[in-house]
């Protein structure tokens, strides 16, 4: 007990749930929840009540929630069915899609929490429910089985202690990975073993990171009485997670230490942050302008009222009195209650509707994305993915896309090219094969004779590259992943690696002679080019990390001298080199990073027995630790990996995607800015970005790298770039009023990692130097492509803040497939996943996962622009529709002595916007397509149409409200002049105020829903069947709901009105009269628009539409022109 | 949020389910289906509005419009309407100054006036209100429809919506409510003078002057129309009302109590503060003489109705009716103008279509 510390957040465990010894510690039974997953939300008793809860925490839900109230205490002219049906509607639609979500969960949830476990106790194997398992269970394990919760590996049924794991469908790697059992239980594998076993396990308390896990196992072991304990440290390779399932071994014994809702994977599940949309943020500031009107418009009205009521004979005329208990009440009290009455009647304004029909729009509409055939990658299987359907229309919107390289741009299916050992270059076969490798003519190739100490270092190297690895061999059977044949002698075998680049390594070691064969009990063996099998002693793996760039491995050969062998970035491997022919690896490294290839450089360094034993002791003690464990093990790496002796380089093609230089060309056409931010060197970097096109022949490459600012200052460095692209930009803004500004210069910026950080630092002494930021935003806002290399992954994270918070505020997206990647897709508006070979973390942390990059060109140009004109025209709509449907209420409160009187029927007011005018438009903003697809991938620059929200600015969204007021006047004062004390039937019977409501209300519907029809470029059948369906919907509900006496009502004023007014020939000439003047001005706006200021958009749509009609003639004409 | 929370529950269905799923197996059901609604192909028509293809459709509407304009314009000028204004006139003035609720003696006066033009067919008779608020939100729901609908439990105790007017001397009020109280109860009579100085009274029929399915469905006796002095026992009259409501016309049980037609024009509450209400219907005579000839006639007013305390207006209106009902020349010139703009604006659109038109297509073609 010489460390014991006293740690707040760690729980013992006692294995098998037995008391440890007596005078061990004291066995405090500490309660832990049991292995109930519980994912849903409800339980059948809380349903209503927290679902109500959550669902009126919503701003708008809550708004029609005080309407309702507010119409249920006071005399208000509207029912109070008016706004508790649609609210009723919504929350139970809402409920019964969250209920029936949750019920689906329960139902998972019950299949995995009654799914059998076999649970080890007193030597027996138990079959327990998965629910009933607790901390400290001994649990068995078979083949393909699911963990039930997360364990610790105790013994398995391979001889070397290890088992296999593939966490699928935890982060989606479906590589094999191992695990080990702790040491010290290794021996036991019958389940009688487990009844002696007498230990504890101290470990953290549960949290939610994946990969990190420190423990301590302690052993009793009570041998001839003597009473002693073992220490044994714990890390992630000894934790088994819930979720992962076991492959490749036949059964394990493990241990619980997290269950139910503490495990890992439960931890996991918790939502991100929620992201908002800029529609959204329009949507929410017209949603102020519209209360604001509406509480000014109730406000006039309750004004007006007492100004006009001011003569008692006006307030209380003799036909028409008020009660006692009205006059009773005080002035202010009857001003409030008319206030209040004015905005129940107003409150349409407000529609309840469009949150739904936004959500409704946005859930169904994702699907489009899922559908899509073209975004569907046969290679993977994958099809495009929605994690959140929030962010639709915000494709449509992006100005800055921000790349990762590797596996997003490239393919991340490496392939070896090359070595290089000492500076002579060695090529497999397979690629040198009629391929001349340019400038190699100053090295020698493998033919030419290496020198007398070549051979050794060569072979050392092949060695090195052949143990340096955490490659596993797998046989036969097929994996998802990384598929490599390695045809031996025996049975089919594959390399698996979670890192595609040591597969490659290895595979081509196997070209150039050295097989690597297998691990088998702690001995690698290799196959050398005699076909003799060399085994040597796997001692430490010193896995990679991002910030050391290098990993290691320490072995020991059947001779017994002990070798450290290292990869890794040249970066981090040359300032730790103390001999070997650097210059010449470092000219081949250079040579190759141009070329775009990937680069390693391989080191050793030979051990003493002394110095392996001080490493031990070093990895030890850190791999003990309890706390700081990475920062010590980071430490004991960094003392360990030195003193190297470089044997040489690797070169890897990464080759680009599939149509990702086209796609960035799209990108680039379509207004975007596409940065590539990296962790690879420049020179690849670079070399990737012409090769992508990122960067062309023309650009100007503008450097702002380590190199740059060791020679000038920082600031003078920046002063002068900005200096450079701000001439360029004044002469360009000159050139463009000449008409010259076709071939004007384009910059390309590069900036690195180190100089990023001394950019973006936040210096206090110089106040000149806080300036840095925004010279830097300048610089870059100028330039048509930025390459940020050599970035870690939180500077991603802090290049994607740093242009959203530029003053233009752009819309930026992040793509990328790596964890590395995910800081930056959670910071971006738009996070972008790529299912890729680095494991499913981007993708499951992103709002999109695409199987490629070329992906992005459609889902950007083609969805994003279709989801954008889709939600812009549904909220311009809606407000539209609204205005036009409560401003005549509120003229007509001119005409009643500013009683509230409605104008309309109750039923009216009630399904205006649930039945009558809501199909039309939900469908319209899911299937509307203003121009064809083709055309929209074919001509990226139409996406420039639509940036920066251009469909939701405010002069739009005025034009938009003056038209539903014009609509209103036009309905209003139309019918009042037909009614204004004259008759229009042909037996001289009158009509009353509902007819006058009704032909109001009958010509809103109609020109409303034709109003949309006119906005349709895209009529399908469905279009036609719900637009024209719901007009005759209308009609027939206004017939029947007139055409009978409702014995549930207690008034029957609608009662044969709609028929009535139907009957008389003026009405009809009236309604059609008031409809065409209603849509005139609109149909006149848009026609001379389009003809004297047409935008790009509306010129494709008259060429694709004049092509379309009369392509013979187009084709004519264009030879004509031609 | 949605799709967020349908995705979760996914994942969690997939647990289970993730033992063993097979390469191939993934691909097959990820595969998302080739159908034209799915991949967003369905055929459609697709339109766009340009000068070119609108003009035409200004042209006919301008073409359709004004002809339909003309034909309604002139159909309402044919229509004879005449409307007398009767508080102008000293008598009726002097009734409306010394006019009490419940003065006995009804105040009678009589207007004299002329008609210029003799009116042929059918002729209408109005009543007319101006500055009364019958859409007064408290008065248009100051009802009760179940009662006028015949039902018994309504007319014993009428709906709240009747306050005050829904008990009197704590005896519910038939019908109830603000409308029925204040029903328009002034008698109007109309002598054609001939030249040689002899009155005629000109006959007025009451009936048809109510929507048939307001008198025959909507407005029903309690029990029948026989007997209603003894089905309205225990009823109170409105307050304003002279008689009860089994009295307004006793001579014709098919138009007495909640049937009346008077009472049911009265109940359809008008639209606007200046409104007028069908009175009487002048049927045309079976020979060929005009229905009132031209000449001198007089208006004779049994003045019940208070307006003066509210500035209101009475007036009387006789029209003849067309197709197109009454005097009203709003459609028609609105249809006129409308036609025009229509006409003008496919000029305008006809000028740009020629000046810019073919510059965007060819622009387009050669790009």
């Amino acid at each position: 007990m010489e460390c014991k510390e006293n740690w707040v957040d760690t729980r013992t465990v006692y294995i098998g749930n037995k008391e440890p010894p007596p005078g061990a510690e004291a066995y405090i039974p500490q309660r832990y929840p049991d292995n109930r997953i519980i994912s849903s939300k409800y339980t059948f008793w809380n349903f209503v009540p927290k679902n109500l809860f959550e669902q009126f925490r919503r701003i708008a839900n809550f708004y029609f929630l005080i309407i309702f109230l507010v119409q249920l205490i006071i005399d208000t002219p509207t029912s109070p069915i008016t706004s508790g049906l649609p609210l009723f509607f919504v929350i139970t639609v809402t409920a019964i899609k969250q209920g029936y979500e949750d019920w689906l969960r329960h139902k998972a949830d019950n299949a995995i929490n009654q799914c059998p476990v076999h649970e080890v106790q007193h030597g027996k194997v138990i079959r327990k429910q998965s629910r009933k398992l607790r901390v400290g269970d001994v649990v068995l394990i078979k083949e393909d089985e699911t963990f039930p919760c997360d364990l610790i590996l105790l013994s398995t049924s391979r001889e070397d202690g290890t088992c296999f794991v593939t966490t699928a469908s935890l982060d989606g790697e479906s590589s094999h990975k191992t695990y080990y059992a702790v040491q010290d239980t290794k021996a036991f594998i019958t389940e009688e073993d487990f009844d002696t076993l007498q230990a504890s396990i101290e470990c953290e308390q549960p949290q939610p990171d994946l990969y990190k896990f420190v423990g301590r196992i302690n052993i009793y072991s009570d041998r001839n009485d003597v009473f002693c304990v073992f220490f044994r440290p714990l890390g992630s390779e000894n934790l088994l997670l819930r979720g992962a399932t076991l492959k490749n071994t036949q059964h394990i014994y493990a241990v619980a230490i997290y269950t139910g809702m503490e495990t890992k994977m439960a931890l996991n599940y918790q939502s991100k942050s929620q992201k908002r949309s800029a529609v959204e943020k329009s949507m929410n500031a017209y949603l102020i302008v519209y209360l604001c009107i509406l509480i000014s418009k109730a406000l006039i009205n309750t004004v007006l009222k007492y100004v006009w009521q001011a003569d008692p004979d006006k307030d209380e005329p003799f036909y028409n009195q008020k009660t006692d208990t009205e006059r009773q009440r005080h002035i202010l009290i009857r001003a409030f209650t008319d206030f209040l009455a004015f905005m129940v009647l107003f409150n349409y304004i407000i529609p309840v509707s469009m949150y739904v029909t936004v959500e409704m729009q946005k859930f169904l509409g994702s699907y489009f994305i899922m559908w899509d055939d073209e975004m569907f990658d046969e290679e993977l299987g994958e099809r495009a993915q929605v994690n959140t359907s929030d962010l639709n229309e915000e494709l449509g919107q992006v100005e800055y896309v921000f790349t990762d390289k590797t596996g997003t741009l490239t393919e991340n299916n490496m392939e070896f090219i090359e070595c290089c050992v000492d500076g002579y270059v060695y090529v497999p076969d397979a690629i040198c094969n009629g391929q001349v490798m340019p400038g190699s003519t100053s090295m020698d190739m493998i033919d030419s004779s290496p020198g007398p100490g070549g051979r050794e270092s060569e072979e050392l190297f092949f060695r090195a590259l052949c143990l340096c690895h955490t490659v596993q061999v797998k046989e036969e059977e097929t994996v998802d992943g990384i598929k490599m044949g390695i045809h031996q002698n025996k049975a089919t075998s594959f390399y698996i690696s979670s890192s595609p680049d040591e597969v490659a390594l290895v595979e081509g070691m196997k070209r150039l002679g050295f097989t690597y064969l297998r691990l088998k009990d702690s001995h690698m063996e290799i196959l050398n080019r005699e076909d003799e099998v060399e085994r040597f002693e796997l001692l430490e793996v010193l896995t990679f990390d991002s910030v050391r760039r290098r990993m290691s491995v320490i072995v020991r050969s059947t001779t017994g001298e002990y070798y450290l062998f290292c990869k890794g970035a040249d970066s981090s491997i040359f300032p730790r080199v103390i001999s070997g022919k650097v210059e010449q690896v470092k000219a081949r490294v250079e040579h190759n990073a141009v070329e775009g290839l990937r680069t390693l450089c391989v080191a050793y360094r030979k051990l003493s027995v002394a110095q392996y034993e001080e490493t031990c002791h070093l990895l030890n003690s850190a791999k003990l630790a309890l706390q700081d464990r990475d920062r010590k093990l980071a430490e004991a790496y960094d003392l360990i990996e030195k003193d190297f002796v470089l044997l040489g380089a690797t070169a890897v093609e990464d080759r680009l995607q599939d149509k990702a230089a086209d796609t960035i060309e799209s990108l680039q056409k379509a207004g975007m800015k596409v940065w590539v931010l990296t962790g690879d060197k420049m020179e690849t970097a670079a070399a990737t970005c012409y090769a992508s096109k990122l960067f062309r022949r023309s650009t100007q490459i503008l450097e702002l790298t380590t190199k740059r600012t060791e020679e000038q200052s920082l600031h003078d460095v920046l002063f002068d770039l900005s200096k450079t692209v701000l001439r360029q930009h004044s002469s360009m803004t000159r050139d463009t009023f000449s008409g010259l500004s076709a071939d004007c210069v384009d910059y390309g910026l590069i900036i690195d990692g180190a100089t990023l950080s001394a950019v973006l630092k936040p210096s206090q002494e110089d106040s000149s130097q806080g300036n840095y930021k925004e010279i830097f935003l300048e610089i870059c806002r100028n330039c048509s492509a930025v390459l940020c290399c050599r970035m870690a992954p939180l500077q991603k994270a802090q290049i994607v803040k740093l242009i959203k918070s530029s003053p233009e505020h752009p819309i930026t997206l992040a793509i990328g497939d790596g964890a590395n990647d995910v800081s930056m897709i959670l910071e971006a508006h738009v996070g972008i996943g790529i299912m890729g070979k680095e494991g499913r973390q981007a993708a499951r942390n992103s709002d999109y996962a695409i199987p490629k990059f070329k992906h992005l060109k459609k889902m950007l140009l083609v969805h994003g622009h279709y989801y954008y004109i889709r939600i812009s025209e549904l909220v311009q709509y809606f407000f539209y529709k609204n205005v036009a449907f409560i401003f005549p209420q509120f003229l007509y409160q001119f005409f009643c002595g500013f009683s509230q009187q409605p104008l309309y029927d109750t039923a009216y007011l009630t399904l205006y916007n649930i039945s009558f005018t809501s199909l039309p438009i939900l469908l319209f903003s899911l299937i509307e397509q203003h121009i064809n697809m083709d055309i929209l991938k074919k001509d990226p620059s139409l996406y420039r149409d639509i940036a920066k929200n251009s469909l939701l600015r405010w002069p739009i969204f005025i034009y938009w409200t003056f038209l539903g007021v014009f609509d209103a006047i036009v309905f209003f004062f139309g019918s009042y002049f037909l009614f204004n004390n004259s008759t229009f039937t042909s037996n001289g019977q009158m009509f009353g105020n509902w007819t006058f409501g009704t032909l109001v209300f009958t010509v809103l519907v109609f020109t409303v829903t034709l109003k949309l029809a006119l906005d349709t470029h895209y009529w399908t059948w469905i279009n036609h069947f719900v637009i024209w369906g719901s007009l005759l919907f209308f009609v027939i509900f206004s017939l029947l709901w007139g055409g009978i006496i409702w014995p549930f009502l207690n008034y029957q004023r609608m009662y044969y009105v709609f028929i009535q007014m139907l009957s008389s020939g003026p009405a009809w000439l009236s309604i059609i009269l008031l409809i065409v003047i209603s849509l005139l001005p609109d149909v006149v706006k848009k026609v001379v628009c389009r003809a004297l200021w047409p935008t790009t958009t509306e010129r494709i749509q008259v060429a694709s539409h004049f092509t379309s009609v009369t392509p013979l003639l187009a084709k004519r004409t264009k030879v004509l022109f031609e | 949020m949605m799709a967020s929370n349908y995705n979760a529950k996914e994942e969690d269905g997939h647990q289970p389910a993730a033992i063993g799923h097979g390469g191939a197996g993934t691909v097959k059901n990820k595969k998302p289906d080739n159908t034209a609604f799915k991949q967003q192909r369905l055929p459609a028509w697709q339109p766009i509005l340009t000068a070119g293809t609108v003009l035409p459709a200004f042209f006919v509407i301008g073409l359709i419009f004004i002809p339909i304009g003309i034909g309604l314009f002139v159909t309402s000028n044919n229509i004879k309407e005449l409307e007398v204004t009767s508080q102008l006139i000293v008598p009726c003035y002097n009734c409306s100054q010394s006019y009490s609720w419940n003065s006995t003696k009804p105040c009678t006066c009589s207007v004299p006036f002329s008609l210029d033009q003799p009116f042929e067919s059918n002729v209408f008779m109005y009543y007319g209100l101006s500055n009364f608020y019958q859409n007064h939100r408290r008065y248009v729901k100051s009802r009760d429809d179940s009662q006028l609908n015949g039902d018994k439990a309504s007319l014993k105790s009428p709906s709240k919506e009747c306050e005050p007017y829904r008990t009197s001397d704590e005896k519910p009020i038939a019908p109830c409510g603000a409308i029925a109280n204040s029903l328009f109860n002034d008698t109007l009579e109309l002598y054609y003078i001939d030249p040689n100085g002899s009155r005629t009274a000109i006959p007025l029929v009451k009936k048809g002057i109510a929507w048939w399915t307001d008198k025959h469905v909507k407005f029903r006796n309690p029990g029948g129309n026989d007997n209603l002095t003894v089905v309205f026992q225990g009823t109170s009259k409105p307050v304003n009302w002279r008689k009860s409501v089994y009295e307004l016309d006793p001579s014709d049980p098919d138009n007495n109590g909640f049937i009346n037609e008077d009472f049911i024009v009265w109940m359809r509450t008008a639209a606007l503060p200046t409104f007028r209400k069908l009175y009487r219907i002048i049927h045309k005579k079976p020979n060929m003489t005009p229905t009132l000839p031209l000449g001198r006639y007089i208006l004779e007013v049994t003045y019940n109705y208070p307006v003066r305390s509210f500035e209101g207006r009475k007036r009387m209106i006789l029209s003849t009716i067309s197709w197109m009902g009454g005097k009203n020349p709003f459609l028609g010139i609105a249809y006129i103008t409308v036609g025009s703009v229509c006409f003008f604006l496919g000029i305008v659109l006809l000028i740009i279509h020629h000046k810019y038109g073919n510059r965007n297509h060819s622009a387009d073609i050669r790009s």
